[in-house]
């Protein structure tokens, strides 16, 4: 196995080393520690919470990328060394662990928990005559003699899946209250108690039941799309929730790596023009003005389509279609970082202005404290809450620009799985009757649920982090 | 006042210069002409006479920013820099890459973007200043609460499933209005009432979530304990005190967007098939009409320093304690 690092791979890696190495940072300073445990004390925030995390897990999936080997070849000098030859399809952990959804590939459209075809075709059948009707599926439903006993099949499955699902959440409950026993030194059936009447001073039982909901699903939906399509297959006969699943690292990439990568820009200069003011100020509000005062749509799509261009005249730099499509999703971040840094920028220069007057600064000043050491040492960590806010703001928005700009074509590359590009391909199926509904459903579905969690999660570290900044937009 | 708008509108000229040097070097200096002609012309098999005509005709074939050739004053003015980039400045927008004047374009463009975007901004105020209104009237019951979570889950709806669910339903399934298409004159109104109803309600969960905001930040404050206690019914303060002070921020909030009402929606304009400005800038994004994307750039940022312009007046115009100087 040889292991792949594409650039946005790197990147989610360097953010997780941030977030750990932030995490560390925040738990040895109160006052960045007091407001994380108000998050984890609100109920929506955890439920939210456990939700992302099954997002984030399977985005981390898929982010871990190799190759194949091939299966060695006979060689005619026998005992020479042959190199190892890799296939040249790049692959994710999530790719190979979820195999039995990626490579049932039927022919074109069918419906979720279908056994036949969308569309009719010409059946041989076996007295050799010709009739024209909707053909089995290669794999949906293939197991059934009978189509008909589907619906008692899909409620066995469904039910194994339940079960399953009850079973992990039990084992994962009875370790949390178990520890929670053990820590504080009571009896299990005391914690227990506790917990049920939530009572428990972080809201365990909300945790708990939205990781039993999430659990439940997440088994059910598994031992169901091994036996049929459970969102149906598109136009060349995917899966559909193979796709929508695949577009959970899209979606975090880009809600994410925006803006780690506009971060250093828009904190440096921000607080540079606070703290210093004067021409330094001018320049910088010059700057962030200018990038603002172009509609961020259309700077998008001039840098995206100058991208085209590039990448058309010099097609032989790219290996593969997968690093291809992985620069472009890299350039998308980083110009809609360019987009974006404007807002924490204006915010960040608001918050230095008043933290220079502030009495340790003025202080440290008078002291003879270097500039660039005041900078590093008081104002950087004192507008950390507000990099953070924005940060956890600007995801969700990030999310759903992703499937408008993809509409446009101005968004992933068109081989890349992303929500967007799945609402684009399928909105011209409305048109067909019966409708061709699933995908968009899908989409939208899963779109929905992350950005909800993502919202909820925002308001929460909002409000947290600084009361004043409640409702700022 | 007049020397203060003045100022600004000098302000605006370093501005206007960054983005039309930025926007030259995008299109211009990180991509040769060479490339776009190759680009738009099929990659692969164009001969050398053929790029080199699409360039003439187009006038790309000129130096970028100094022409030796030229006598005098022309060695400046006959570049791609003064030809395509300097005379924005003069609105002239020049001809598009497949030879219309993007001028005239505009000026017809306009005017089914503004049918559209005016309605869905005044529909979308009243409705959602209402709206957020009754929310704050029953602040803090269950109502509320639900009603903060239904926005939040309003919010976290995909613009495009407003649009597609809206088109499904009312054009599809109950044959209301037409899917999509225009018309000239009167007649247009019915392709306009399912856009704008869309765009109304894709911008209920935001809007009046903002609104709420507002009127919940004025309820805490002094005056309005003061009104209550002289006597005044709930409903008198609400909308004769709390709303009228609120009104600073909505109104500074709607006079920013104003002119870049212009601009149009480009998803909603592109999916209801509206000869705007917005379906206009998609439609040269697609084909890669670079001169037209140029030009939309200068024009939204040209709207949008007017917009920061037009807001700091209304400062002045609706709150006496801003001065401007």
């Amino acid at each position: 196995m040889m292991p792949v690092i594409l650039w946005t791979d790197a990147l989610v890696f360097l953010l997780l080393a941030i977030a750990v190495g932030f995490a560390l940072y925040a738990a040895r300073h109160e006052h960045l520690r007091a407001p994380w445990r108000r998050v984890a004390r609100s109920r929506v925030g955890m439920g939210a919470l456990v939700v992302l995390t099954f997002y984030v897990l399977i985005g981390l999936l898929d982010t871990i990328h190799f190759r194949l080997p091939l299966p060695a070849q006979a060689t005619g000098t026998p005992g020479a060394a042959v190199p190892r030859q890799f296939a040249p399809e790049v692959l994710s952990v999530f790719d190979y662990w979820a195999r039995p959804l990626r490579e049932r590939q039927e022919k074109t459209y069918s419906a979720p928990f279908a056994t036949h075809l969308f569309v009719k075709e010409a059946i041989t059948q076996a007295d050799g005559s010709v009739v024209r009707d909707y053909p089995r599926l290669q794999y949906g439903g293939r197991h059934l003699k009978d189509p008909d006993q589907r619906g008692w099949d899909i409620f066995g499955t469904a039910l194994r899946g339940l079960t399953e699902g009850l079973i992990v959440w039990g084992l994962i409950t009875l370790q949390v209250l178990w520890s929670m026993a053990q820590r504080r030194g009571l009896a299990l059936s005391a914690v227990y108690e506790e917990v049920r009447a939530s009572r428990t001073e972080l809201p365990w039982r909300t945790a708990l039941g939205t990781l039993a909901v999430m659990l439940v699903l997440g088994f059910v939906a598994g031992a169901l799309a091994l036996k049929y399509h459970i969102l149906g297959t598109d136009k060349v006969g995917e899966d559909v929730f193979f796709q929508a699943l695949k577009s959970i690292r899209t979606g975090l990439v880009i809600g994410t790596l925006t803006t780690l990568v506009m971060l250093p820009a828009a904190v440096l200069l921000g607080i540079m023009a606070g703290y210093f003011r004067g021409w330094v100020d001018d320049v910088i509000q010059y700057l962030y003005t200018t990038l603002n005062a172009i509609p961020g749509v259309l700077l998008i799509a001039a840098a995206i389509l100058m991208l085209q261009v590039y990448m058309a005249n010099n097609a032989d730099q790219f290996e593969s279609l997968v690093e291809r499509a992985d620069l472009r999703l890299l350039f998308l971040c980083l110009i809609l970082g360019v987009t974006s840094w404007t807002g924490l920028c204006r915010l960040l220069r608001g918050e230095a202005l008043k933290l220079r007057e502030a009495d340790y600064v003025q202080a440290g000043a008078a002291l003879g404290v270097g500039h660039f050491a005041i900078l590093g040492r008081h104002i950087l960590p004192n507008v950390l809450h507000i990099v953070m806010i924005t940060l956890v703001l600007d995801f969700s928005g990030l999310v759903l620009a992703e499937a408008v700009l993809s509409y446009v074509n101005i968004g992933v590359d068109p081989t890349m799985n992303s929500w967007g590009n799945m609402i684009n391909s399928a909105r011209l199926e409305l048109a067909r009757d019966p409708v061709v509904w699933w995908s968009l459903a899908a989409a939208f579905l899963f779109m929905f649920t992350l950005v909800l969690a993502a919202n909820l999660f925002a308001d929460v570290v909002r409000d947290a982090f600084d009361p004043r900044l409640r409702g700022a937009r | 006042m007049s020397a203060y708008i003045l100022r600004r509108l000098l302000y605006a000229v370093p501005i206007l210069i960054g983005v039309n040097l930025l926007t030259f070097v995008l299109f211009f200096v990180l991509n040769s002409p060479d490339e776009m002609a190759r680009m738009q012309l099929g990659e692969k098999r164009v001969t050398a006479a053929a790029i080199s005509s699409w360039k003439q005709e187009r006038g790309y074939d000129k130096p970028l920013l100094y022409n030796a050739a030229a006598q005098g004053l022309a060695k400046v003015t006959d570049t791609i820099f003064f030809q395509r980039s300097v005379k924005l400045f003069a609105f002239d927008f020049g001809s598009s890459d497949d030879g219309r004047d993007i001028g005239y374009d505009i000026s017809q463009r306009m005017w089914p973007s503004l049918a559209i975007a005016v309605p869905v901004l005044l529909v979308g105020l009243a409705f959602n200043i209402s709206l957020a209104l009754f929310i704050v009237f029953f602040r803090a019951t269950y109502l509320d609460l639900g009603a903060v979570v239904l926005l939040v889950a309003m919010m976290s709806i995909s613009g495009l499933f407003y649009i597609i669910g809206g088109q499904f339903l009312l054009s599809k399934v109950f044959h209301l209005v037409p899917i999509s298409g225009y018309d000239t004159g009167v007649e247009a109104w019915k392709f306009l009432i399912l856009p704008v109803i869309v765009g109304a309600i894709g911008g209920i969960g935001s809007g009046v979530r903002w609104y709420r905001t507002l009127f919940l930040e004025e309820v805490s404050k002094d005056y309005v304990r003061t009104a209550r206690a002289k006597g005044l019914s709930e409903r008198r303060v609400l909308f004769r005190h709390v709303l009228g002070n609120a009104m600073i921020p909505i109104l500074t909030g709607v006079v920013v967007v104003l002119p870049l009402l212009f601009m149009g929606s480009l998803i909603t304009e592109s999916f209801f098939g509206i000869p705007g400005l917005g379906s206009y800038t998609i439609d040269a994004i697609s084909n890669q009409d670079f001169a037209i994307v140029r030009a939309m750039v200068f024009l939204g940022a040209v709207l949008y320093i007017l917009g920061l312009l037009l807001t700091d007046i209304s400062y002045t115009l609706v709150d006496p304690r801003v001065r401007l100087q």
